[in-house]
């Protein structure tokens, strides 16, 4: 029983940046915009979210300066593939590079200082609960925030209209600039999402994850946040199923190694990759599955004609 | 045309009198360094970028020196013949990856020395040179085996490598020489370096019940968690006291420094030569952090340990050592030779995993 807790505890820690990235990339991707950059905006956010909250003593303060980090480099990425409509490939790679560059810079006189773990919640009575306490009523700021943005963001893009209207734009985004809608300002606000939530995800890493700033931490998990939107065939349910699972399947390959059962982790290791893959086949050869849930002007430019 | 043919012969004769003083003394010396990681990542990379300091600052003026970063293993010959060609005279890539591409780019570039840190390979123009970080460890599995309540000790290992097998059997044969009982759990991450991968280890094997950490990855990550979980834990390539003050038992310290205004000098006197070296506590390229957070009579117990590992009396592969599976290794008394540590690719009796192939 201790044991499940402490395993599900850390999968846990291991899912939450994951789900805060991908959750955020999802809605860019419905939009019709296609950003690789979130291992930058997320690199970002983690230097960021570590400065504020060494500097102010408050992992509060840190969070929320790490969301309007990972938003200003995503208004410069909006900038140039929306107004200047560039090609998204190749600016999401230069986004991803600059955020590595600038956090390094940023974060030089930082490494090895102690960060501040934003504590975690605490009701009387409830959160004593053995098992379920912990688990639910016992977690980070963070923790909460992604499981509502999960909730939320399922509610805005299939309960409400402008949910729609940003689909449609996803879709197509020629047909929804003729019926009048502002597709660069939408587009816009759904990137700026995208940024907030790669923030979000960094400031994990820096302050819940391992409380410090080293170069680099982030080593990789913006590319997986975007394998995962992939492998959710863009639906935001999967993207926590997959957040998780992909959560459980690292951890789980450390505790089967732990108590010397022979797996080959550098397989484990690749397993979301692969897993990535296979959903892309089953998807591409079923042209109904792909007409339901890919944006199809995913990383197409747009510029209003009039 | 005819005119020239003499200063065709001019230039001949001049650069046959030049050449002897190419290999001669020099005055001023360019040192260039290749890091796996980032020079300022609390650990191995850094380590080699302070003694890179310290070496500059020994020479005053007469040496300069540059690094590049962040290189990856698989595409480090690229940087390292840009180094080449920017008038460095000596290279020092410091990781084992860097070992093959580092070996190419040499036969290239025949006049500049190259220096390559914990492989095997050489050249004329190419030396290898490593640390017995495993002394270190055997120190440390004797401290662990002396405070752990639970018996077991977690082991963070990164690569399959012979330098991490060679630290995972020096610390069981540590360990054993105190409680011959003592087990050992073994994860591997697969990277040098990922905080969070390295936490998430931390955290399972903690999980499993280990009350000490032992890492063979470069960032305080598991020190933190062991720090958060009030267990003890080994630090890695740096002092790491400041990510645990009450949880750092010692750690092994990567002091590259004098080996590096050693081979700097030899480049300035123009005496150097390829060799391979493979220094440990006795030449000072290993040190360990002060033993804090034991017993006085464990650190007693290691300080012994370790001056009679610097005095010669007592290496940490002298048998009677099994084999995993039991079988003998090395007889009574026998010492394990170079050979077979550089290349050891298995684990001794006592080791709880089986090691990746």
């Amino acid at each position: 029983m201790e044991l499940t807790l402490a395993i599900l505890l850390t999968i846990i820690t291991a899912a939450t940046p994951l789900l805060l990235a991908a959750t955020g990339e999802l809605v860019v991707e419905r939009s019709g915009v296609l950003n690789l950059g979130v291992e930058g905006m997320m690199i970002m956010g983690a230097v960021g979210g570590f400065v504020m909250a060494y500097l102010t003593g408050n992992p509060l303060l840190g969070i929320a300066f790490a969301v309007l980090l990972g938003m200003a480099m995503a208004l410069l990425f909006g900038f140039l593939v929306l107004t200047f409509a560039t090609n998204q490939y190749a600016t999401g790679l230069a986004l991803t590079i600059l955020g590595l560059g600038l956090a390094a810079l940023i974060g030089e006189g930082f490494v090895g200082r102690a960060g501040i773990r934003p504590p975690n919640l605490y009701i009387p009575g409830i959160s004593d609960i053995p098992f379920i306490g912990p688990l639910l009523f016992g977690r980070d700021v963070l923790f909460y925030i992604s499981i509502t943005l999960v909730a939320g963001v399922m509610w805005f893009l299939f309960r409400t209209r402008q949910g729609l209207t940003l689909r449609a734009i996803g879709d197509n985004h020629h047909s929804a600039h003729a019926l009048g809608i502002k597709v660069i300002r939408y587009r816009y606000l759904a990137v700026l999402f995208g940024g907030a939530c790669a923030g979000l995800a960094g400031a994990h890493l820096s302050l819940v994850y391992t409380p410090q700033w080293s170069e680099n931490m982030t080593a990789g998990r913006g590319w997986i946040a975007l394998a995962l939107v992939v492998f959710a065939s863009w639906r935001p349910l999967r993207v926590l199923a997959g957040a998780y699972l992909f959560g459980a399947v690292s951890i789980g390959q450390l505790h089967a190694q732990a108590i010397g059962i022979a797996i080959p982790s550098q397989a484990l290791s690749a397993l979301p990759y692969v897993a990535t893959i296979i959903v892309l086949v089953i998807i591409s050869q079923n042209r109904r599955l792909t007409m339901i849930n890919t944006p199809a002007s995913l990383g197409k430019s747009f510029v209003p004609d009039r | 045309m005819k005119q020239l043919l003499p200063i065709l012969a001019a230039a001949t004769a001049l650069s046959l009198t030049l050449t002897p003083v190419a290999f001669a003394q020099q005055d001023t010396a360019h040192a260039c360094f290749v890091y796996v990681g980032s020079h300022t990542d609390g650990g191995w990379s850094q380590a080699h970028d302070l003694a890179r300091l310290e070496m500059e600052e020994h020479f005053g003026g007469a040496v300069t020196s540059t690094f590049v970063e962040n290189v990856s293993e698989a595409a480090s010959a690229g940087t390292i013949e840009r180094l080449a060609r920017s008038g460095c005279d000596i290279i020092f890539t410091t990781s084992f990856g860097f070992m093959d591409p580092t070996l190419e780019v040499a036969e290239r570039f025949p006049d500049i020395k190259f220096e390559h840190a914990t492989g095997y390979k050489t050249a004329d123009n190419m030396a290898a040179y490593n640390s017995r970080f495993y002394e270190g460890r055997y120190i440390q599995g004797q401290i662990a085996a002396s405070i752990s309540e639970t018996g077991i000790a977690g082991y963070i290992a990164s690569f399959p490598i012979p330098e991490v097998v060679q630290g995972i059997n020096a610390f069981i044969l540590g360990a054993q020489t105190v409680n011959p009982d003592f087990s050992l759990r073994v994860v591997w991450v697969n990277s040098w370096y990922d905080p969070g991968a390295e936490a998430d280890a931390a955290k399972v094997l903690m999980d499993q019940g280990v009350d000490i950490l032992t890492q063979h990855t470069d960032s305080t990550a598991p020190m933190q968690e062991a720090a958060a979980r009030g267990i003890k834990a080994f630090g890695q390539a740096l002092d790491m006291i400041e990510a645990g003050p009450e949880t750092q038992l010692t750690a092994i310290i990567d002091s590259w420094a004098p080996y590096y205004i050693e081979r700097v000098q030899a480049v300035l006197d123009g005496t150097w030569e390829s060799a391979e070296i493979w220094h440990g506590l006795p030449e000072g390229i290993l040190t360990m952090a002060p033993y804090t957070n034991m017993p006085d009579d464990v650190a007693a117990m290691a300080a012994e340990t370790e001056e009679a590992i610097r005095s010669g009396t007592l290496h940490p592969f002298t048998g009677p050592i099994a084999r995993q599976d039991g079988s003998e290794w090395l007889a009574e008394g026998e010492i394990a030779d170079d050979g077979t540590l550089l290349s050891m690719n298995f684990y001794v009796q006592g080791v709880d995993d089986q090691l990746p192939e």
